[in-house]
């Protein structure tokens, strides 16, 4: 019942809460709303808890998928994502290039499915002759067999907000550091400044 | 990757994935132009409301701010 009453307030933003509360408020007995979704998971609610509604799954809210097309498609739609922001959502392009622990892969339209690891490095987006670059620090890449591509990263930015000055300061010093470092954890860390910031410079000049 | 290849020079370190990404972001963070470099900076501020409790009451809270590295 709850979550009807925030669903209601959801869908109509300008009705205040107690009003809504007071003229909506379904009845216990009134058939909850379940056109889409999981039908065996709310029968099977129903058999348990007859008295209370069933919660919405994800997948009540997620659109799904469209399945794996018989002819190719001739676009690639891509989901790009970081912890704050939605970069790419839903972007129909030709083909992304990403920067997977065993080399550059280009993802074109139909690729096989495939799950890879991504190592900082340049993440390119290629849509007709427009080519929008990234610097990804690490994630992952999720490639659908019906042309979908998902490319989660921890921290992403456009190319032209990296200060190379930076990059070189830091290359150096991580240089340096891991020279001197003595413990295992410390020489791992100085090897992870020196492979980012070897990236971010080949990136820039490269 | 398979099982049977060799594993990453970090996790041989003792690193987890989490912190190893972290650190990555972390590094390209520190790399960007202003303003951008401080916005993204900030984002990643985490802050605390700590408050112990004695005697089943809560005393004055404290805060605690962590900023990655």
């Amino acid at each position: 019942m709850l979550r009807q009453l925030t669903s209601r307030i959801l869908t109509k933003p300008t009705t205040p809460f107690f009003s809504a509360a007071a003229t909506r408020r379904p009845f216990s007995t009134e058939v909850a709303d379940t056109s889409t979704g999981d039908e065996t998971f709310v029968e099977q609610w129903k058999k348990v808890i007859p008295n209370i509604d069933p919660p919405k799954t994800p997948s009540q809210y997620m659109k799904t998928r469209p399945p794996t097309p018989n002819v190719l498609p001739t676009k690639l739609t891509v989901n790009f994502v970081l912890p704050y922001a939605s970069e790419l959502s839903q972007k129909e392009v030709d083909m992304v290039i990403v920067p997977a622990t065993t080399g550059q892969m280009g993802i074109l339209p139909g690729h096989v499915p495939t799950i890879a690891e991504l190592k900082p490095g340049l993440l390119s987006v290629h849509e007709g002759n427009d080519v929008k670059k990234y610097f990804i620090s690490s994630g992952f890449a999720f490639i659908h067999p019906n042309s979908y591509a998902d490319i989660l990263a921890v921290e992403a930015v456009p190319l032209d907000r990296l200060d190379q000055a930076q990059v070189q300061k830091g290359l150096s010093e991580f240089t340096q550091k891991l020279s001197s470092a003595s413990t295992d954890a410390e020489k791992a860390e100085a090897q992870i400044g020196v492979d980012v910031h070897s990236a971010l410079n080949f990136a820039l000049t490269g | 990757m398979a099982s049977t290849a060799a594993v990453p020079f970090w996790r041989s370190a003792g690193m987890t994935y989490i912190t190893y990404s972290n650190i990555c972001a972390n590094l390209v963070r520190n790399c960007l132009k202003e303003p951008y470099k401080s916005e993204a900076i900030n984002r990643e501020k985490v802050h605390f409301s700590v408050s112990k409790w004695t005697d089943g009451k809560p005393e004055k809270p404290t805060i605690r701010s962590d900023t990655p590295e």
